[in-house]
């Protein structure tokens, strides 16, 4: 008796030592996360630069804006809790959420959202997409909880607009070293960057809104594809966000340990054509190079299969999309005969400038053979993207040239003339005016399909394939993103499987 | 001695010069404007202006030389365009991932290389000297890129002895630091190593078969003695050159290795300010790269002065 009593005593100890031990590791594991992804950000200002990478690390998570995208991309509340807007479309007024702080424990009121608004649209601002608040006429503070936004004109967009990295709100007392030290409203605090390494955040226990469930998030910054793999597989890093080597995703997928997500994003990748430049200005040049092109060839080759086929400028996953990849179905006999209606039975020479992802590089070799196929030679240049954005984006010196779109709903730049592929018709300029104009969602689904039918028909550019967005993560992680309706990573809902 | 250095240190000075003045031209001349880059595709041409007045973009070449050199000369690097911090603290930042890495790496070099070498020149011809040499073959001809990956998928990815790369941070403690830079400083090592070895073995061989080994020997010192007395401190001039010249590159040349291990060094900061036109922090980082080249050339002349005392005499 008294032996088994012992026996059963040191028995529970041990237990309860296992316990103790098993809790330790659990909470070890279960509150803090390592995510990596390709890029640094340059600095930590969301309002100041175009880099993706600062949106990656800090959108959602430490800063936020009125608005705020969901991971379906749908507009939903952010730090205004409701709106209304006036008949004619062109006032706005905000009510926001009591009890907001920043995190140096400052009070976001009214008077910071008039302070942002203004200091993006300020004539030295320099934000990269200052474009967004160029409808604003005034801003005012009504009372601390209340804002007025008037409008130039009405702009359907404006709410969506307000859901931007490049919109969201700041503390006046931080913005002087915002670029290093971020000061937001967000579910985590900006703690720490070693600049080349790693950015720590740490949870805000004051956060106003359903608080965050990891205590600890660190951004790792791993470029080489081949490093990346060798991070993972080794678990030094929990989930790898934008994984840069698709070549080994089916290797995860097999691999128990892990879970790969692909999504979408909003990157139409398109083989741009300078719609200025002789014989490219003729529509059925630019018809015969969309029917040459295999787009599934190119996904298949370029992006190991990764890829959704797209055949006008926009997201299909969004629900105003119209699939016209049927209006440039692969057809190389098609092609020809266009060339020689157009005067160009031998085909013709012109340059391809490629900037540096592998979509672009690799897909430009599979594009120039395909081209070739229908008698049109290419010349084809690699270019660093401060040269790609000097001579192909300012300077229009190329014929063709390939790029991912990543902007979210950006259709709009088919109305600027000036824009590099120069299309800007007058005809598209008054449909996209009436979709800005438009407030009732069905009539502007209605001219939002119109304007994809345009472009389409118009053969502006070569639409290839939506951009997809692999995560390779551990097995264990929920709540992650899965699509990139903005670049970020909201993990202020992700957390450890018990 | 005296005239041997000041000569030596005009030679460094006039270098230095020359050396700004080229870098800055290169860099001049490359397309690409920063302010661009960094506001992406929808920007306004008000905000890249706005943005280049921020950054001193609008000066003259003549003005924009000036400010720059001015700055270096009295220890001030500018701001980074890109990470708006100054470029001195974060190239600080570097050296201490970079300094260590190399320092490291040479070390290991030379602790292979020194006895490899002698062994090897000791037992001329022998089963030891033709390994050595067989080795040292290999060693060369890897290349460390390849190298490095062949050790992360051994002792990351499947020993788990150490991470697959980054590097922690000296706050997490020297040991934890040197962990993150072992298998990096194996893979720089590795060639440095081999191409140590055949020189100091082939300049001790023709060392010893000197007139004044033989002398040497004639008064009865052993073969052993007469290495370590005579033989070992002339070998020594071009190991030395060597040395110098892998510490430069060391410190310069490690971008593959860097990007390899996402080690946030000197090298991968270079790689990544050019692409994003942060042409201070290129400019600086090249001046200062080349700084320390001149310099550690600059002490090899010098450390030759001490090992040759001809050198010394000589005006």
């Amino acid at each position: 008796m008294g032996r088994a009593m012992r026996l059963n005593k040191f028995g529970s100890g041990l237990i309860s030592v296992l316990a103790l031990a098993a809790s330790i590791g659990m909470a070890d594991a279960k509150s803090d996360i390592i995510v990596a992804m390709q890029l640094e950000p340059p600095h930590l200002d969301p309002t100041g630069a175009a880099a993706g990478a600062i949106d990656s690390v800090l959108y959602s998570n430490v800063f936020e804006g009125l608005t705020r995208f969901g991971p379906d991309g749908s507009v939903n509340p952010g730090l205004a809790e409701s709106w209304t807007i006036s008949e004619d479309g062109k006032t706005y007024t905000f009510k926001l959420h009591e009890g907001v702080t920043f995190h140096d424990g400052s009070d976001m009121t009214a008077e910071d959202v008039k302070f942002s608004l203004d200091r993006a649209r300020a004539d030295d601002s320099a934000n990269a997409q200052k474009a967004l608040f160029a409808g604003i006429e005034n801003v005012s503070v009504v009372d601390p909880q209340t804002v007025v936004v008037t409008l130039k004109e009405a702009n359907s967009s404006f709410l969506f607009n307000l859901a931007w990295g490049d919109a969201v709100i700041v503390a006046p007392e931080t913005v002087a070293d915002i670029k290093t030290n971020p000061v937001g409203t967000g579910a985590f605090k900006f703690s720490d960057w070693v600049q080349g390494d790693r950015i720590d955040l740490e949870r805000n226990p004051d956060y106003w809104g359903t608080p965050a469930k990891l205590d600890n998030v660190t951004f790792k910054f791993i470029s080489d594809p081949t490093a990346a793999f060798a991070a993972v597989m080794a678990e030094d890093v929990n989930a790898f966000v934008g994984f840069p080597a698709p070549e080994n995703l089916p290797q995860f997928e097999a691999d128990p340990r892990f879970q790969v997500l692909v999504g979408s994003t909003e990157g139409e990748t398109i083989l741009a054509m300078n719609n200025k430049l002789p014989p490219l200005d003729n529509v059925k040049v630019r018809e015969a190079i969309a029917h040459a092109i295999d787009r599934q060839a190119i996904i298949d080759g370029a992006m190991f299969g990764y890829g959704t086929p797209i055949g006008t400028h926009f997201a299909p996953h969004n629900p105003d999309y119209v699939d016209l990849t049927g209006s440039s179905q692969h057809d190389p006999e098609l092609s020809k005969k266009l060339l020689a209606e157009a005067g160009f039975p031998d085909g013709f020479e012109t340059t391809l400038k490629l900037p540096p992802p592998s979509y672009a590089r690799r897909g430009g070799e599979i594009i120039a053979s395909q081209l070739r196929a229908i008698g049109i030679e290419t010349e084809i240049t690699n270019l660093e993207w401060a040269q790609w954005l000097e001579q192909v984006f300012r300077g229009k010196d190329y014929g063709l040239t390939i790029v991912s779109h990543t902007e979210p709903m950006d259709i709009g730049i088919y109305a600027r003339p000036d824009y590099y592929f120069q299309y800007g018709t007058p005809e598209f300029q008054k449909l996209f005016a009436a979709i800005t104009s438009e407030n009732d969602p069905e009539k502007r689904s209605a001219l939002l399909k119109e304007a994809q039918e345009m472009i389409a028909a118009d053969y502006v550019n070569a639409y290839l394939f939506q951009l997809a967005f692999p995560t390779v993560a551990d097995a264990r992680i929920k709540g992650l993103w899965k699509n990139q309706p903005t670049q970020a990573t909201d993990l202020t809902a992700v957390s450890w499987e018990e | 001695m005296l005239q041997y250095f000041l000569k030596r240190l005009l030679s460094l000075g006039l270098s230095l010069v020359a050396a700004s003045i080229v870098i800055f031209l290169a860099l001049e001349v490359v397309p690409g404007d920063p302010a661009a880059y960094m506001l992406g595709i929808n920007a306004q041409e008000d905000t890249l202006n706005a943005l280049r007045e921020q950054l001193g973009l609008n000066g003259t070449i003549l003005q924009r030389y000036l400010s720059w050199a001015g700055g270096l000369l009295v220890g001030d690097f500018g701001t980074s365009y890109t990470y708006r911090i100054p470029v001195a603290e974060l190239i600080g930042e570097r050296l201490w991932v970079s300094l260590p890495l190399a320092l490291y790496a040479l070390t290991l070099s030379t602790m292979i290389a020194f006895p490899a070498g002698i062994w090897a020149a000791s037992r001329r011809g022998s089963y030891v000297d033709t390994g050595v040499m067989g080795v040292t073959q290999l060693g060369v001809a890897i290349p460390n890129f390849w190298f490095a990956m062949l050790m992360v998928l051994v002792f990351a990815i499947n020993l788990r002895w150490f991470s697959a790369g980054g590097f922690p941070g000296w706050d997490e403690g020297v040991l934890a630091g040197l962990k993150a830079l072992t298998l990096p400083a194996v893979a720089l090592a590795l060639p440095q190593a081999s191409i140590l070895t055949r020189v100091m073995r082939s300049s001790l061989l023709d060392t010893l078969g000197e007139d004044f080994i033989r002398s040497a020997r004639a008064k009865g010192l052993s073969r052993g003695q007469a290495m370590w007395r005579h033989a070992l401190r002339n070998a020594l001039i071009p190991v030395l050159t060597i040395m110098g010249l892998q510490f430069s590159f060391l410190l310069a040349g490690a971008i593959i290795i860097e990007n390899v291990f996402y080690l946030p060094g000197l090298g991968r900061l270079v790689f990544q300010a050019i692409s994003s036109r942060d042409l201070i922090v290129v400019e600086s980082v090249v001046m200062l790269l080349v700084f320390a080249v001149i310099l550690v050339n600059f002490s090899v002349d010098l450390a030759y002065a001490l090992v040759d005392p001809r050198l010394r005499s000589r005006r």
